[in-house]
């Protein structure tokens, strides 16, 4: 089969498509975000360079491209050259066991509309996404400054802990679906998305993934009023461009992770009969999730860093706990007991722990100064 | 408060700015759609003139004494009523403004004698050097409507001796 070499030209081609796709998408991200924080701060945003301001990503590029590259004089040379590799590299090759369609009929050729159907294609997903956090800590070893090395420590630290509460909603999407496999769990989600069972599972990975792309409300590596820029504060040109593009390329494929994994995926009306319009499907829902991710960059307060610390440890990690332990419950009461009641139950428990947590929160913020350890 | 309120008062967070997101821009797409400057505003000098065309500025260089900032240079020489150019003895052969060391802050405006020098409404002072700074006499003077009007004029003996007009008491 390996000797078939149009099989190799289809991987090659589509491994290509979702590079390209991914890196234009990158760039009309950053228009998106910009036209959109625009919006909400009553102002226009770049409109001049083409129709819209579209062509200002490629303005943007070309600036980029002929900045001159500074390197700190007693920074780490070959570190730092090679630490924005290490953070783009994983942002682009974790899109490949996102499907982005089932599989199409190309000149009586089936060709299948994703990269690799992993049989532990979430594993892999949670294995690459935290490689990516190398790259950040050694750019910020590597610059020899202070706070670049503050903000990649914060960043290593505040990833180690909300890695295990998006390990934990991705479990409960596995556990609802029965696979690891992200095509598996997308077919799982034919009759039903799986927000509706597990909401507050939805709500977990989503602010993990916040956490995860250091976007925020949680941009504590980036914190410019404290760190500068953090990690990123020697990088300059094109170095700093690949940075940036890391970033925005994690935010376009956590959105396709969390529309993969909890709002159905490719799945949409008609998507059976014409298999084409999966990518459709799934470039609208993520459009619609970097709408919220901006919306809400626009709105929320950065959280102080000791808060998201201990929101990750003292709340998401319990909570994403409980979470997985009602579905399974739920699942096997429903499977042993032949009683659909069970599995109905899972939403209801998993919202009523949603809201006891918020409570919980309600009282640690209402305790008076001095009672705070 | 209520219980749920940590989450109440994120929601309607995002509630408020989606509002905006629907309000009007208020951004003004300068080079082609300009603002109106206040009436107070404090752009570029002008060099008045009266309504017969001779230049208010005497060279009396009170603009370069008050000028907190040293941008003013006034050099004076002496009317003739063959070749006049300000009512008076004297007026202001040069009169340059380096705009990079003004400040704006009006105080030729308000040391002027002859209300000649005032803040104008042109805020589009840009240059491509240093040398293009320095608005002189030419580039700051008031244009006139008819070519009868410039100066130096050729007058009458004895009528333009006094250098500071009769003025009302100060308006605005």
């Amino acid at each position: 089969m390996l000797s078939d070499w149009t099989l190799w030209l289809e991987w090659f081609i589509k491994a290509l498509v979702v590079t390209l796709a991914l890196l234009t998408g990158f760039a009309y991200l950053t228009w998106y975000e910009r036209r959109a924080l625009a919006r909400i701060q009553s102002r226009i945003g770049p409109n001049r360079a083409g129709p819209f301001g579209l062509l200002q990503p490629i303005a943007d590029a070309v600036k980029l491209i002929f900045k001159e590259e500074l390197t700190p004089g007693r920074a780490d040379k070959f570190v730092f050259f090679w630490a924005p590799v290490i953070t783009l590299v994983p942002s682009i090759i974790i899109a490949a066991v996102i499907p982005w369609g089932t599989a199409f009929n190309f000149f009586g050729r089936t060709v299948t509309l994703y990269v690799a159907n992993l049989n532990v294609g979430v594993l892999y997903l949670m294995s690459i996404a935290s490689i990516a956090v190398y790259g950040i800590v050694l750019a910020g070893w590597s610059s020899n400054n202070k706070y670049a090395m503050l903000g990649g420590l914060r960043s290593s630290a505040q990833m180690i802990s909300y890695e295990l509460s998006l390990g934990f909603s991705f479990a409960t999407s596995i556990v609802l679906a029965n696979s690891m496999s992200m095509l598996d769990i997308v077919d799982a989600q034919k009759g039903l998305w799986f927000v509706v069972v597990q909401p507050v599972g939805a709500v977990i990975l989503w602010i993990a993934t916040l956490a995860e792309v250091n976007r925020a409300p949680f941009d504590m590596p980036e914190a410019e009023q404290e760190l500068t820029a953090g990690y990123h504060s020697e990088y300059s040109g094109m170095k700093f461009a690949l940075f940036f593009m890391a970033e925005y390329q994690k935010m376009i494929v956590v959105s396709a992770i969390l529309a993969t994994t909890y709002f159905g995926g490719f799945l949409g009306p008609f998507v059976g009969q014409y298999p084409l319009l999966g990518p459709v499907y799934l470039f609208i829902k993520v459009v619609v999730l970097l709408g919220v991710m901006i919306w809400v960059r626009a709105t929320w307060p950065r959280i102080r860093y000791d808060r998201l610390m201990s929101f990750g440890w003292k709340i998401m990690l319990p909570l994403s706990l409980a979470i997985t332990f009602i579905t399974a419950t739920g699942i096997l009461l429903a499977q042993e007991l032949n009683n659909q009641m069970y599995f109905w139950a899972i939403p209801v428990v998993s919202t009523i722990i949603g809201l006891f947590t918020v409570v919980f929160v309600y009282r640690t913020l209402r305790r008076l100064p001095y009672e705070r350890a | 408060m209520s219980v749920l309120d940590p989450l109440v008062e994120l929601v309607r967070g995002l509630f408020t700015s989606g509002k905006m997101m629907f309000e009007k821009p208020v951004t003004f797409q300068y080079p082609e759609q300009k603002r109106e400057v206040r009436p107070r505003f404090r752009g570029r000098h002008v060099l008045k003139r009266y309504d017969n065309g001779l230049e208010k500025c005497i060279g009396c260089s009170l603009c370069a004494a008050a000028c907190p900032a040293d941008a003013i240079f006034v050099e004076a020489s002496e009317n003739t009523d063959e070749k006049r150019f300000s009512p008076g003895e004297r007026y202001a052969s040069t009169y340059e403004i380096n705009m990079l060391r003004c400040i704006y802050c009006g105080y030729c405006e308000d040391a002027c004698p002859t209300e000649a020098i005032v803040l104008g409404d042109n805020y589009e002072l840009s240059f491509y050097d240093r040398r293009s700074a320095i608005y002189t006499k030419e580039n700051l003077l008031e244009s006139v409507p008819a070519t009868a009007m410039l100066t130096p004029q050729k007058v009458d003996a004895g009528v333009f001796t006094r250098s500071v007009p009769e003025m009302e008491d100060p308006r605005d």
